[in-house]
């Protein structure tokens, strides 16, 4: 899954911060003239900085390579229409059968108030989501690779039974 | 007013505030009691989610309300108590302004606080439009009016602080742009060298104004929305807005609370901390940065404009830059083989930027748009905020209700070494399980959990229980001595 990746980097990541700053500060009951590392500190910092815009450059190419948002043109030739209305604090999921391997288009609403659309695997894992916004409506563009019950839960506050607004989702084998 | 450092002897902390001005210490001492009554809320809040201590929804969502808009205020207040108490030594700011603020600020208090529980208003405290109108029964158009209301008066009182900041910065340096660096930036090396203070204010002056312009009209509207039902306005238009008026607010805390870490932590090192071309590039930087970096916060409203999506992502990327590169860096430098002493203020003040530079790493995470399909609006984001706010911009706070209240000798005593450690360990151990949770797909904002998530529950409360034990010592010290320090004056 994307998400564990995402918390490995971040944890190397975070670690690597912590060392530095350990590191400086188990050192910095030594003294050492402040103008005399200052050329290196210079140095240092721009190599710094150029590292960044390169991690930063890579990063973001890789990451906008594939987004999530749908065409322009809905391809309603292509995929299976699911429509999914949101109302405090209900899902109507309206559409035909959804199978493994099939492209599916959610167009996901809301009658009342902003909702979010989040859809977990059987082992209630986070596959993907949307909002679910009055007035408009949210092209949600998925194919999925397993069949089972999938759980859809609310994602965005919506009050008071916020947390019990959840219902099933059927994905048959092929 | 940067000292030589050859007069600025390591070891010994410079006295920067002579004269404290007794309504810096009434917001920070204000600052130090909520951020604690908050935090209670929160372990409230968390000790529900366990399973350990029966709250029931409705209540859960107005404490979720409470501590939330508690949070933010508070941390606007401490962020300008900071900013003004140093600020004032380098442009003429008006006491009166000061004042006015706290007192607006606390009469909006009153107000949200009625709102909430006297009212039950549990709409969250980013009032996202048009829940506050459409409670489904749980609140009347009255409790979210006055929630409203008092959010407005709250925010109009910020808005005269921050003009008053703009006017008294105009006033000394000519423009805006002049305090930011500008000058020395684009072609008139001789112009003045603003000090850092005066280039953090100036920054945060700007983008304030407009987030709380932004964040005032919203309120209007809703309030309009509140009395007149068939008055409606586009909900993707209010959540930009309301975005918008939130993520610059917010920010804009810790960039005024790391003025503290300018101005205290060369007195420890004997280092100057000036401000060098590098450094105005990455404030101007930022400047830009934090307002345009808002869409991060609406990735998943598809039907926003790609373009601003895609915008969204990169500035957030290289919101990281001018933190990492100019301020961070320059504290590891300030610090580095320093001979540095160390004490709670100068403890907390570098913990703070650690908490700051790697907030960032989860907050960039969030905002990168495949990732956020899968992230967001799990607990990885109050996850990625928790950890900058509390480990960085907390952090910030506390060093400096550690500096304001030292004297001669700094008169700590283990138990406030303790504390720091115990603020440390507690604080990291609590955002790393709210950022496991989210990488666990557990949704923020849910009164109950389902029971394969109440483990992460309680680990978190135990952690947060130990963060309010330290906040207590951190703010019961300065309390006991705020009253030394108006009487010295």
């Amino acid at each position: 899954m994307l998400q564990d990746t995402v918390w490995l980097i971040s944890v190397i990541l975070m670690a690597a911060i912590a060392g530095v700053f350990l590191w400086v500060a188990a050192g910095a009951g030594q003294k050492a003239d402040a103008e005399a590392m200052q050329p290196r500190a210079y140095r240092l910092r721009a190599g710094w900085f150029w590292l960044l815009v390169a991690v930063i450059a890579v990063a973001t190419a890789t990451t906008l390579s594939a987004l999530p948002y749908p065409d322009r043109a809905p391809q309603t030739a292509a995929r299976v229409i699911v429509r999914a209305t949101s109302a405090q604090w209900a899902w109507t999921i309206e559409g035909p059968d959804l199978v493994v391997g099939k492209p599916v288009e959610f167009q996901v609403t809301s009658t009342d108030v902003n909702h979010g659309f989040g859809i977990y695997n059987p082992a209630m894992e986070m596959v993907a989501q949307t909002q679910a916004m009055p007035g408009y409506v949210n092209r949600l563009q998925l194919t999925f690779t397993a069949p089972g019950t999938y759980h859809i839960l609310c994602l965005e506050y919506c009050g008071l039974a916020h947390h019990q607004m959840m219902t099933d989702l059927v994905v048959k084998p092929d | 007013m940067s000292i030589p450092s050859s007069v600025l002897a390591a070891g010994t902390a410079r006295d920067v505030s002579p004269d404290i001005y007794p309504g810096v210490v009434a917001y920070i001492a204000i600052a130090g009691v909520v951020l604690l009554l908050m935090m209670l809320v929160g372990v409230v809040l968390r000790l529900a989610q366990a399973e350990w201590l029966p709250v029931p929804p409705d209540l859960f969502y107005e404490m979720m309300t409470a501590h939330g808009a508690g949070m933010v205020g508070i941390a606007g207040l401490a962020g300008a108590g900071i900013m003004w108490h140093f600020l004032s030594r380098h442009v003429r700011l008006n006491r009166g302004i000061l004042i006015a603020n706290l007192v607006s600020f606390l009469a909006g208090v009153l107000m949200i606080l009625a709102a909430i529980f006297l009212g039950g208003f549990g709409g969250g405290w980013t009032f996202l439009y048009p829940l506050p109108a459409t409670s489904g029964g749980a609140w009347e158009p009255g409790a979210a009016a006055l929630y409203l209301g008092g959010l407005l008066v709250v925010g109009v009182g910020f808005l005269l602080f921050y003009l008053d900041a703009g006017r008294a910065i105009v006033a000394e340096y000519g423009t805006l742009g002049a305090a930011l660096g500008w000058p020395i930036l684009f072609g008139r090396p001789q112009a003045r060298l603003p000090e850092p203070t005066v280039v953090a204010s100036t920054m945060v002056t700007i983008v304030n104004t407009l987030g709380l312009v932004s964040g005032a009209t919203v309120l209007a509207v809703s309030l309009i929305n509140l009395a007149t039902p068939s008055f409606v306005i586009d909900p993707l238009l209010a959540k930009n807005m309301i975005y918008f008026f939130g993520h610059v607010f917010i920010n804009a805390t810790i960039y005024m609370t790391v003025i503290a870490l300018y101005e205290i932590l060369p007195g420890y090192t004997g280092r100057e901390w000036k401000a060098s071309k590098p450094f105005l590039w990455g404030w101007t930087a930022s400047t830009l940065m934090v307002l345009i970096a808002y869409p991060h916060h609406l990735l998943m409203d598809f039907v926003m404009p790609k373009w601003a999506l895609i915008l969204g992502q990169v500035a957030s990327y290289t919101a990281g830059l001018p933190v990492l590169v100019v301020t961070a860096y320059g504290a590891l430098t300030l610090v580095y083989r320093s001979g540095i002493r160390w004490d709670a203020a100068s403890a907390l003040l570098f913990l703070s930027m650690f908490g700051w530079a790697a907030g960032i790493v989860p907050a960039i995470v969030d905002a990168t748009i495949m990732v956020n399909l899968v992230m967001h609006n799990t607990m990885w984001v109050p996850g990625h905020f928790h950890f900058y706010l509390l480990l960085g911009m907390t952090a910030m706070v506390f060093g400096f209700m550690y500096f304001l209240g030292r004297d001669g000798d700094s008169g700590e005593s283990a138990l406030d070494r303790v504390a720091v450690w115990v603020f440390a360990v507690g604080g990291l151990g609590f955002a790393l399980i709210f950022l496991y949770s989210g990488k666990e797909g557990v949704p923020r904002r849910w009164a109950v959990h389902l029971p394969g998530w109440v483990a992460y529950d309680r680990l978190a409360s135990l952690f947060a229980l130990a963060v309010m034990a330290a906040v207590a010592v951190f703010t019961l010290r300065f309390l006991l001595r705020a009253p030394r320090l108006l009487a010295a004056r």
